[in-house]
C-alpha cells in the first residue's frame, strides 16, 4: 500500500522581523499509511506545529520551506500556490483540528454558517438545502444534537461540545489526513477521553483515513497512536512503535521526557518531580554537536563537538551515539 | 464563633447567578476548613464551580449566602480589598493575560510593590525582584528589557510565581497554574508550590482538573462536582479508596501507561514504522 502522506527530507525555517533565520525543522522524513495514527511528541517550541504546517503546504511568510518534499496521495504539494493549495489540498486532503480549538470559532456567527463555509469554500455549487441536510447528518453521526447545535452561537456551547463541533467541521470533507494539534490539552480528563473516542470513531467509520496527533503528553499517546516520533529542537530524536517509546525509550531526551510525567501512582506522592532543567538551544544560532547535550544527564565531552546522526537501534530510529 | 486556628473557614458558602428558570448555583452550600501551611487541592471537571470558589476566596465575588472567614474574620464587602490581597494572592491559568504586553516584565514585577502602603527603597525593591527571580530559577539579567511575549508559557508562569515570592502573601490561590504549559514543565511549577509552603509557610489552595497533580502536592484533596464538595480527605485515601462516583470516573479517565483506557480493536491500530525504507 502506498502511504497517504509522505514527507521526505523536509526542512523549514522562519525569518523573524529582524531578519534572523531560525531553522525550526531540520531534515525530517516519515510516512503515514491509511488507518494509522502517528503521534508527534516534544516540548513547547520543539517544532511540532511548524512541522505540521509544513505538511499542509502552508509556506506563508515568515515560514519558508528550506528543502524537501511533501506528498499527499502520491501528489507533491510543495510547488502549489497558496490559492491552489487552499482549493485542492486543505480540508479535502489534509485538515487541521487547531490548537486552542475552543477559541477558533468566530463568535459572531452560528455554527451552521461556520460549517457551511467549510463546504462552500470547496464546492461553490452546493445547494443550501442539500447542504443543511448534509451538515445535520454529519453532526448526528458525531454524537451531537444537530438541530440545536447548528442553530447555536459558539458561546452558547460548553467546551466539550465546542471541541466536537470543531472536529466535525474540520472533517466535513472526509480528509485523507487529519492533523490534531493538541486537541485535548485544554480539556479535563473526562472530556479528553470522549474527544479521543470521537477521533477513533471517525477513523473506524472511514471518515478520516489517517491522523497526525500532536501532544506533549506521552502517556496519552500510549493509548492513541500506533507509532511515535519524539522531536527535540527541530529534529526527530527517536522514532518507533508506541510500546517501544513508552515502555523502553533509548534516547536520553525521550527517557527524560517520560520521567518528567507525573501520575497518581501510590508512593509517588511528595517525591521530587524530575523536571528537565535548562532550555533547548537557540535555533537562530549555528549548533555544533548534539542539540540535547547541554541538558543531557548522560553527556560526555564528545557530545558537544560531534553532530549526532539518526541510526537504527533495537528496531527503531535513535539520534544518540551513546544510546544502547 | 469561627475558629482562628483555621486560615479559611467556609460555612454553607453559596454563590448563584441569575434567577428563576435561569438560576445557576455555581457554588452550592459548601463547608470546609483550611489550616495554615496546608496545600489543599480543589479538583473537579470543567464547570464544577472551582473558579467561582477561587473568586470567593479572593474576595472578587460576594457569596449569595453563607459565610467565609479568613483568620477568624468574616470576609465580605466591608473587608478592605488591598489589605486582604496583601494576605491572599492568586496565580491564574493564562500567564500571558495576567501581564500587560506593553510593559517589560521587570517593570511589572516592580509594580507589585504598589500593593504595600509603604514601598521599600528602590534598591531594596530591585534586590527583592532579583531574589524572587532566582527563587524560580531564572537569571535576573536574562529577562532585562524583555516583554511578556518574548518568553515561553512555562517561563511566564514562573514570572507569576516570582510575583508571589515578592509579595509573600499568607495564602496563595493557584487556579489551574499548570494547564496552559507543557507536561514537562508541570513538575517545575509543582516544585515551586511546595517550596512556597516549606520556605514561606504559605497556605495554598491548588485548583486543578488533574487529580494526578493534586495527589502529588497536596495535604488534602477536595473533589468538587456541580458546585458541591462531594468528597474530601488525604490524597492517599481519596485516590486509593474513592467513595464518590465522580472521583472514580476522574481517576479512571486519566490516560495511564499501564492500564487499558479506551477499548479499541487492535486490528484498527495498523501501520508499520514511519521510516522510509
Amino acid at each position: 500500500m502506498s502511504p497517504v502522506l509522505e514527507v521526505a527530507d523536509l526542512s523549514l525555517h522562519y525569518v523573524t522581523r529582524f531578519g534572523t533565520r531560525v531553522q525550526a525543522v531540520e531534515d525530517v522524513s516519515f510516512q503515514l499509511e491509511e488507518g494509522e495514527i502517528l503521534g508527534i511528541a516534544g516540548e513547547s517550541g520543539c517544532g511540532k506545529t511548524t512541522l505540521v504546517s509544513g505538511c499542509m503546504g502552508l509556506y506563508i511568510p515568515p515560514l519558508y520551506r528550506t528543502a524537501g518534499d511533501v506528498r499527499i496521495d502520491g501528489k507533491s504539494i510543495v510547488g502549489m500556490t497558496p490559492e491552489q493549495n487552499r482549493r485542492e489540498v486543505l480540508g479535502r486532503k489534509i485538515a487541521m483540528i487547531p490548537q486552542g480549538a475552543l477559541n477558533s470559532l468566530n463568535p459572531t456567527r452560528k455554527i451552521k454558517d461556520l460549517a457551511a463555509d467549510m463546504v462552500l469554500s470547496h464546492e461553490e455549487r452546493a445547494e443550501r438545502k442539500e447542504l443543511d441536510e448534509r451538515l445535520r447528518e454529519r453532526f448526528e453521526q458525531i454524537g451531537l444534537q444537530a438541530t440545536q447545535v447548528l442553530g447555536s452561537y459558539p458561546v452558547e456551547l460548553p467546551a466539550g461540545i465546542k471541541q466536537r463541533v470543531v472536529i466535525g467541521i474540520s472533517t466535513l470533507l472526509n480528509p485523507k489526513v487529519v492533523v490534531a494539534d493538541e486537541p485535548t490539552s485544554a480539556l479535563d480528563v473526562s472530556t479528553q477521553k470522549s474527544v479521543i473516542r470521537l477521533l477513533f470513531d471517525l477513523m473506524d467509520r472511514g471518515i478520516v483515513a489517517s491522523m497526525l496527533f500532536i501532544t506533549h503528553e506521552l502517556p496519552l499517546l500510549r493509548h492513541v497512536s500506533s507509532s511515535i516520533v519524539v522531536m527535540y529542537a527541530g529534529e526527530f530524536v527517536e522514532v518507533g512503535k508506541t510500546e517501544q517509546i513508552i515502555h523502553d525509550p533509548r534516547q536520553p531526551y525521550t527517557k527524560a521526557l517520560m520521567s518528567s510525567m507525573l501520575s497518581a501512582e501510590p508512593g509517588q506522592r511528595g517525591k521530587k518531580p524530575v523536571a528537565i532543567e535548562g532550555a533547548p538551544p537557540n535555533l537562530a544560532l549555528p549548533i555544533v554537536g548534539c542539540r540535547f547535550a547541554e541538558r543531557c544527564p548522560s553527556v560526555v565531552p564528545n557530545c558537544k563537538s560531534k553532530q549526532q546522526k539518526i541510526r537504527i537501534l533495537a528496531e527503531r530510529q535513535v539520534r544518540c551515539d551513546l544510546a544502547e | 464563633m469561627p475558629n482562628e486556628a483555621y486560615k479559611f473557614e467556609a460555612r454553607q458558602l453559596t454563590r448563584a447567578y441569575g434567577s428563576g428558570k435561569k438560576l445557576r448555583v455555581a457554588v452550592d452550600h459548601v463547608d470546609f476548613r483550611i489550616r495554615q501551611r496546608e496545600i489543599v487541592s480543589l479538583v473537579g471537571q470543567s464547570s464544577a464551580g472551582k473558579t467561582v470558589l477561587a473568586k470567593l476566596l479572593l474576595r472578587l465575588e460576594q457569596p449569595t449566602s453563607g459565610e467565609l472567614y479568613f483568620d477568624g474574620q468574616l470576609v465580605d464587602r466591608r473587608t478592605n480589598p488591598r489589605a486582604y490581597w496583601r494576605k491572599v494572592q492568586a496565580v491564574f491559568q493564562d500567564p500571558f493575560s495576567a501581564f500587560n504586553q506593553f510593559f517589560t516584565i521587570r517593570s511589572q514585577l516592580l509594580a507589585s510593590f504598589r500593593l504595600f502602603d509603604e514601598k521599600p527603597s528602590r534598591a531594596e525593591m530591585e534586590a527583592r525582584v532579583d531574589a524572587a527571580l532566582l527563587a524560580v530559577n531564572i537569571k535576573p539579567r536574562e529577562i532585562d528589557g524583555k516583554y511578556p511575549f518574548e518568553l515561553s508559557g512555562g517561563q511566564m508562569q514562573r514570572m507569576l510565581l516570582a510575583r508571589i515570592f515578592i509579595l509573600r502573601p499568607q495564602v496563595l490561590v493557584a487556579d489551574e497554574p499548570t494547564s496552559m504549559i507543557d507536561a514537562c514543565s508541570r513538575a517545575t511549577i509543582l516544585e515551586y508550590l511546595m517550596k512556597l509552603k516549606q520556605e514561606l509557610d504559605m497556605t495554598i489552595v491548588f485548583i486543578t482538573h488533574d487529580i494526578g497533580l493534586a495527589y502529588y502536592v497536596s495535604d488534602s484533596i477536595y473533589i468538587m462536582h456541580q458546585g458541591k464538595i462531594v468528597e474530601q480527605g488525604p490524597p492517599d485515601q481519596v485516590t486509593q479508596h474513592p467513595t464518590s462516583a465522580i472521583t472514580r470516573q476522574m481517576l479512571d479517565d486519566i490516560p495511564h501507561v499501564n492500564r487499558e483506557w479506551i477499548k479499541r480493536d487492535p486490528a484498527s491500530r495498523r501501520g508499520k514504522l514511519p521510516m522510509s525504507a
